[in-house]
């Protein structure tokens, strides 16, 4: 194995640990033990490695190592077409697939200034709603698992199943749909997909509801979560986390409200804030946000409009098959965007949007051709995980287990 | 259309090996040739292997493994979320006895490797894999893990090249379903085949981890 | 977003606090973007952050090979109150890629400045940490540059493999 003089232990142990030396306390009892969690470990949500610094079982210190899933998306998507690129990044936050593509096909569109058409943009904002939806029940069933209350994981499985079950049926795929294109959505939601939505949409309510009734006042979950590595909203935005471990702090910041895209100005919905920041706060905030996602779905399906659900843009958005055996202009068209791809003029743009576990941007910048110059995201994870090393700051172990639980991170967006 | 079948001689060969019906004519036509006198060698002993080998005990070890098997808790990426989804209740795991997920490798046989292998990570899946006592099987899924999948790049590793698997299952996630196919088609080989190390059925030469001594050349295993 | 003539005011009066530090603004799609000198990103951001632009929202890197000078690094600023965006870049060339770190004013730029300096080899200076993020530590090599190679498999169908056919990517 050592043909190239490599020695993964060696190089292990040649990582210092100096800079975490800390003064030991005056009792000779309590040492400071560092423990290495992960990156296999069962509760880490994805691989983590973290190296935790104990005295007794306070945690003092902590330091996330990441990398263990790192892909090479960025430097991926730079070498594929515009179009060919989306599902190569749609497989980076591999829980909120939508969003991650509706922000690269919205950074396009923004340097392609294309306008999308509004039935596009309805069914953009339904596709993404019940991603967030889902996000959201995969979170809540692995973080009661990771407390110990494995119920519940079993009910947002269920539930779960409905929403893929929907994907499907619009799709064809489960997950990493690639139904977001740029310039509308692949295409037009089939017969009985209005039904089968307003079903569910009939059912989640109540589906909370018993969610909350098992979780709100639960006496172990209050214990183990009230009061918990609570942070200051100050230190969060100084840490530069968003989405709902902002909210949960008290600051009302949800870029579909403050700074709407696709068409979120047309719906009524509220934002859900937490009081002081602890896990309890984290916890409730996503679920009531799952609340406040079936009443925007359920008012962009009473709304949406008639017409296209792509734009007519020949140069960017395939033509129709009729149109292929009649037009010339058609025919090429189509023959350019499939085998070259589309051209995008030079530029740079940072489109942001609201994924489920914060600001997700997309920066693409193209140098005309019809391959992507650099596509960069910035995953909400990435950032929010440096927030866990002050957040758990003399807390137990065990709170530490909750609060990378309600943290929400996703390996597959910090690494990319 | 008419339909040929073919008689005599030529429909009672084997046609397609693996198949339990043409095992079965295998193992008759060399017990037809034992009896004659005219196996030896090799031949005689893996026939004597066989026979003696796949015994009721043998059977009964090999049902006992594959409907007990405890997986590892291996979740990676994209993949884990379907992984989770068979345990979920729609595709239930449970039918089969795999639902106790165990945490520590020590104590679990198989070992599903979900989700993208990149290079910071191959090292520690490698290190799972030995700690994993025999019998263990892995299976790949997805195709990330099979293959390289969609990133073809600097950063990702194929598990074929540091670990060996049994059962490659396909898709981008697999289905909840195709996983389940896979792990069924993982018990079958556990059930019905002779039980042997992984190092036997892949005649894995060079894949033990050799530490350098002073002294003499010692051959080191290819990497 | 500041609009073409706040995005012109704004270059207007960081260049009256330093002259040298705004090189050029672009306003694009709606959004400004401010071009500095690499040695003044830590004033300028302070004096930004004066302004209003109290949130960094992303550090990330850029390869404009070939265009020299080489690396850019971009900051994606945010103003909550007003709801205002700023992107402040500089550029670095491969053999001088110093940049001052701006993690003691913006604890969040750490792990952010750390992959800036794995996937393109800009050195922070003053960083408290700085390690590779993304990759093992002994790579070599800053993966997101360019020139370097993507890598990967050949992918070898087995009728190219009985054949023997020589088949690359």
């Amino acid at each position: 194995m050592s043909t190239t003089g490599y020695d993964y232990r060696q190089v292990e142990d040649s990582i210092t640990m100096a800079p975490l030396a800390r003064q030991l306390s005056e009792n000779l009892h309590d040492e400071l033990l560092t423990l290495n969690f992960g990156p296999h470990h069962p509760a880490t949500h994805g691989v983590l490695r973290l190296l935790v610094t104990l005295e007794g079982e306070v945690v003092r210190d902590l330091r996330p190592m990441i990398g263990y899933v790192h892909t090479g998306i960025e430097k991926t998507a730079e070498d594929k077409s515009y179009w060919k690129v989306i599902p190569v990044v749609e497989r980076m936050d591999y829980l909120a697939y939508y969003f991650n593509a509706y922000a690269y096909v919205g950074a396009v569109e923004t340097l392609l200034d294309l306008e999308v058409p509004p039935r596009a943009r309805y069914l953009r904002v339904i596709h993404m709603e019940l991603n967030r939806i889902m996000s959201h029940l995969v979170w809540l069933g692995t973080s009661c698992l990771d407390l110990g209350a494995i119920s519940m994981f079993w009910y947002c499985f269920r539930e779960r199943e409905r929403i893929m079950d929907l994907f499907e049926q619009s799709s064809g795929q489960r997950m990493h749909t690639r139904y977001f294109q740029v310039g509308g959505v692949m295409e037009d939601i089939p017969r009985g997909f209005a039904e089968k939505l307003r079903q569910f949409i009939a059912v989640m309510p109540e589906r909370v509801d018993q969610y909350e009734a098992i979780l709100d006042r639960n006496e172990i979950v209050v214990q183990r979560l009230r009061h918990v590595c609570p942070l200051e909203a100050d230190k969060l935005m100084e840490l530069g986390v968003t989405g709902p471990l902002l909210r949960a702090a008290g600051v009302p910041w949800d870029l579909r409200k403050q700074a709407p895209y696709c068409s979120y100005e047309d719906f009524d919905f509220k934002v859900p804030v937490g009081g002081i920041g602890d896990n309890y706060d984290r916890f409730l905030v996503r679920i009531r946000e799952m609340r406040q996602s079936v009443a925007i779905i359920e008012q962009a399906l009473d709304g949406l409009p008639e017409g296209p659900w792509m734009t007519d843009d020949r140069k960017v958005a395939l033509p129709p098959r009729h149109e292929l055996a009649t037009s010339m202009e058609a025919l090429i068209h189509h023959f350019k965007l499939v085998t070259e791809g589309f051209r995008v003029p030079p530029g740079e743009v940072y489109f942001p949007i609201e994924s489920p576990r914060g600001e997700l941007g997309c920066f693409v910048r193209s140098d005309g051709s019809s391959k992507p110059a650099r596509v960069h995201m910035r995953d909400p994870s990435f950032v929010n995980l440096q927030a866990t090393g002050p957040m758990v700051q003399d807390a137990y172990i065990a709170d530490m287990i909750a609060t990378l639980a309600a943290l929400d991170p996703v390996l597959g967006g910090i690494d990319r | 259309m008419e339909v040929i079948r073919q008689g005599g001689v030529a429909g009672s060969l084997p046609t397609h090996p693996g198949d339990a019906k043409t095992d079965l004519r295998i193992r008759q036509l060399r017990a037809r040739d034992l009896l004659s006198g005219d196996l030896d060698g090799a031949e005689l002993e893996r026939h004597v292997q066989e026979s003696i080998l796949t015994t009721t005990l043998d059977k009964a070890v090999g049902w006992a493994r594959g409907n007990a098997m405890f997986p590892a808790t291996f979740g990676l990426a994209c993949c884990a979320i379907e992984m989770m989804s068979i345990v979920a209740a729609r595709v239930d795991v449970a039918r089969f006895g795999f639902e106790a997920f165990r945490a520590s490798p020590r104590q679990a046989d198989l070992l599903i490797l979900s989700g993208r292998v990149s290079i910071k990570m191959a090292p520690v899946v490698r290190r799972i894999w030995d700690q994993m006592l025999e019998p263990k099987w892995a299976i790949a899924m997805g195709a990330c893990s099979s293959s390289m999948g969609v990133f073809n790049n600097y950063a990702i590793v194929p598990a074929d090249k540091f670990m060996p698997v049994s059962v490659h299952v396909p898709g981008c996630p697999p289905r909840p379903e195709a996983l389940m196919h896979g792990i069924l088609k993982l018990r079958q080989q556990i059930v019905s085949g002779p039980d042997e190390s992984w190092r036997a059925r892949y005649q894995a030469i060079g894949t033990e981890e050799l530490v350098a001594i002073e002294g003499p050349k010692d051959e080191g295993g290819g990497a | 977003m500041p609009d073409a003539t706040g995005l012109e005011l704004l270059a207007q009066e960081l260049r009256a606090a330093d002259a040298e530090s705004v090189v050029s603004t672009t306003h694009f799609r709606g959004k400004g973007t401010i071009e500095i000198a690499p040695a003044a990103v830590r004033a300028t951001l302070q004096r930004l952050r004066e302004r209003g632009f109290h949130f960094l929202c992303s550090v990330h890197g850029v390869d404009y090979h070939p265009e020299e000078p080489r690396l850019g690094v971009h900051y994606e600023l945010l103003d909550m109150e007003k709801v205002d965006r700023l992107t402040v870049k500089l550029r670095v060339p491969v053999d001088a890629p110093e940049v001052e770190s701006v993690t003691p004013d913006w604890p969040t730029a750490d792990h952010q400045e750390r992959e800036v300096y794995d996937m393109f080899g800009v050195v922070f200076e003053g960083h408290p940490d700085l390690r590779r993020i993304l990759m093992p530590e002994d790579y070599e090599g800053h993966p997101q540059r360019r020139d370097f190679p993507i890598g990967g498999e050949p992918v070898l169908f087995t009728l190219d493999e009985a054949r023997g056919t020589q088949y690359t990517r």
